[in-house]
């Protein structure tokens, strides 16, 4: 006993008109009303006891949201996360590669700096880059082991703030470097290798083919970063650099007997910085996963406009089009996990 | 114009060079008790304009061969001339062997145009830009000219209504074309083919045979190494039957593939046809 639920009993020809779509009553779900009732009252628990309390003082937040010491310190803070991050990318690279180099020193030296960098607190190095001028009174230039031909006083070298910027940038680069190694590895072979059948040599196979696809891999976890490095800023003060945004509005909390609001103030700030990072991580995102998202968002622009002018190519060209549009759509829908052309990144 | 024997190395300089001369090539992959002897003396004369199949089981060590052809795999004993010039080597006045620098390799690498199996297009470019690469980057074209030219090969192949894709949003026999037009973008003077159908389905084969013919009738010297013994009964000016690192039998495709005196060969055809 077969039972036709769609509106078009006939069979044979195919017809192009789309059928109308299976009319079911849905599943009753109960569960579901009933659980997001409950967590929309939490929620509204939740706000009403964040702005009844009296003792977060909103109003006092709200003055401190904008004093021009506050806003200087969202400054630095900004400066010492982009400065220290944009080193560390820089060094990550150059460890990454070291660490996949033939030659047994570049690949030591990478290691051993990692093991260093990653092995102790952040905290115990901006320490010891603040006291670097203690340490290392004088700096020169010259040959190693050798004469001298100029000589610095540390102190106007590194002051407090390139000693904030290098120590957290040092350390970033340690984390960054393994990230950079995970997403070179995780390109195929097979594409240096085309890259070097056509006579492309190595620095730019890596420039050209490896690291742009790399970086599908590479953003996400550096995005990360870059919110969890916001955060860390916080602890230069070991360095000690006192005008990132932390310190800046606990000494105000602290001089105006109100630590609490100038918490929330600061809270605030992270939490504004950081939604702006995530926008840009999107954006990032997007433009180094061009050509792998499945082909969803379609062929590159303009790409349209030459098909019907210049059809005269290949024969099968309309057919095999509408196959191509239907791999798209299928893969678009997001219902299958089968990739027809899994070829790049195992 | 195919060769049937193989012993042009000592000829008369009046000879046409041989646009591939491999002699006695000996692969060994690994060391000490894990060594495997892929390739044991093989020797290989491909004359300009030629297009050579070459066939065997797998494992048979025609992929080995034919990365050796450019220097993906380095030999471990024996010599490879490409249009006359020793591949990753050079003698001194002294006759002293001395290993190429890589960018003189590259160098060579850039006149020999490779096709693969799984095709490795690169992936964050558009077909265009797949084609157009390699010129760029390696033989300093200007952006325009390599583009200009990229577009025409992308013709060529049958693909001008896919310049814009990505690999990804083609199929595997449009993803092929693009690769033969990405290595006959370097201008090569030789062709490597390393199975170049055999990840297609099997509708997909016939385009890509037919751009590899069209190829094959411009003049083009071509080494296949292939499953498709009707590409190689058509197309083939000499066919090389390898087994177990060593060519077997070769000769005219006439004589290889109607009447194989070799039992291995005739095993082969027997399964493969």
């Amino acid at each position: 006993m077969t039972t036709h639920v769609t509106g078009s009993p006939h069979t044979g020809a195919p017809s192009s008109d789309l059928p109308a779509p299976l009319r079911a009553r849905p599943v009753p779900r109960p569960g579901r009303w009933l659980s997001a009732a409950v967590l929309l009252v939490l929620a509204a628990m939740v706000v009403h006891a964040l702005v009844t309390n009296p003792n977060f003082r909103w109003d006092t937040v709200w003055l401190y949201l904008r004093d021009v010491n506050v806003v200087r310190g969202v400054g630095w803070t900004l400066v010492l996360t982009f400065g220290s991050m944009a080193i560390a990318v820089v060094l990550a690279v150059l460890l990454a590669i070291m660490r996949r180099s033939d030659n047994p020193v570049m690949r030591s030296v990478s290691w051993a700096y990692i093991w260093f960098f990653r092995g102790t607190p952040i905290y115990t190095q901006l320490v010891f880059w603040g006291l670097v001028s203690v340490l290392y009174p004088r700096l020169s230039l010259g040959i190693p082991f050798g004469p001298e031909f100029f000589v610095f006083d540390t102190r106007d070298v590194i002051t407090a703030f390139w000693a904030a910027l290098i120590g957290l940038a040092l350390n970033e680069a340690a984390y960054l470097a393994e990230i950079v190694r995970a997403g070179l590895g995780s390109v195929d072979p097979g594409q240096a290798e085309a890259a070097r059948a056509l006579g492309m040599k190595e620095p730019r196979i890596l420039r050209r083919i490896v690291l742009p696809q790399a970086m599908r891999v590479i953003v996400p976890p550096t995005g990360n970063e870059t919110i969890s490095m916001l955060k860390t800023t916080s602890l230069v003060v070991a360095v000690p650099f006192t005008l990132e945004i932390t310190y800046a509005t606990s000494a105000i909390g602290t001089r105006t007997f109100q630590p609490i609001p100038l918490l929330i103030v600061a809270a605030l700030w992270y939490l504004l910085i950081t939604s702006v990072l995530m926008v840009g991580q999107y954006y990032v995102e997007r433009y180094y996963g061009r050509g792998f998202d499945g082909g969803a968002t379609g062929p590159r622009r303009g790409a349209g406009r030459r098909g019907p002018g210049s059809a005269g190519g290949s024969g099968s060209s309309g057919r095999r089009a509408g196959r191509l549009s239907r791999q798209a759509t299928i893969r678009g829908a997001g219902t299958t996990k089968d990739d027809p052309f899994a070829e790049v990144t195992p | 114009m195919s060769a049937t024997t193989a012993s042009p190395s000592d000829a008369t300089p009046m000879a046409e060079t041989p646009m591939v001369e491999a002699r006695g090539v000996h692969k060994v992959f690994g060391q000490g008790a894990d060594a495997l002897h892929v390739l044991r003396g093989v020797d290989l004369v491909v004359p300009p304009g030629s297009v050579t199949v070459v066939l065997g089981p797998s494992g048979s060590g025609k992929s080995t061969l034919l990365r050796c052809l450019n220097e993906l795999e380095q030999i471990t004993a024996g010599s490879v001339h490409v249009d006359g010039e020793l591949l990753g080597y050079r003698h001194d006045a002294q006759g002293v062997l001395h290993r190429l620098h890589p960018h003189r390799i590259a160098a060579q690498r850039s006149r020999i145009g490779m096709v693969f199996q799984r095709f490795h297009l690169f992936g964050h470019m558009t077909a265009l830009e797949n084609v157009a690469e390699a010129p760029v980057q390696v033989r300093g074209l200007s952006k325009a000219a390599a583009r200009e030219r990229a577009a025409e090969l992308l013709d060529r192949v049958g693909l001008s209504d896919r310049v814009d894709h990505y690999p990804a949003q083609l199929s595997g026999g449009q993803q092929q074309r693009v690769a033969i037009a990405r290595a006959l973008a370097m201008e090569p003077e030789l062709m490597l083919f390393d199975e170049p159908t055999s990840a297609l389905d099997p509708e997909l084969v016939g385009e890509v045979l037919a751009v590899m013919q069209d190829l094959a009738r411009s003049g083009m010297t071509m080494v296949v190494v292939t499953h498709e013994i009707g590409f190689a009964r058509e197309v083939a000016d000499h066919v090389v039957f390898m087994d177990d690192g060593v060519v077997v039998e070769q000769g005219p495709p006439g004589a290889v593939l109607e009447n194989p005196t070799e039992p291995r060969l005739q095993e082969f055809l027997a399964h493969v046809l």
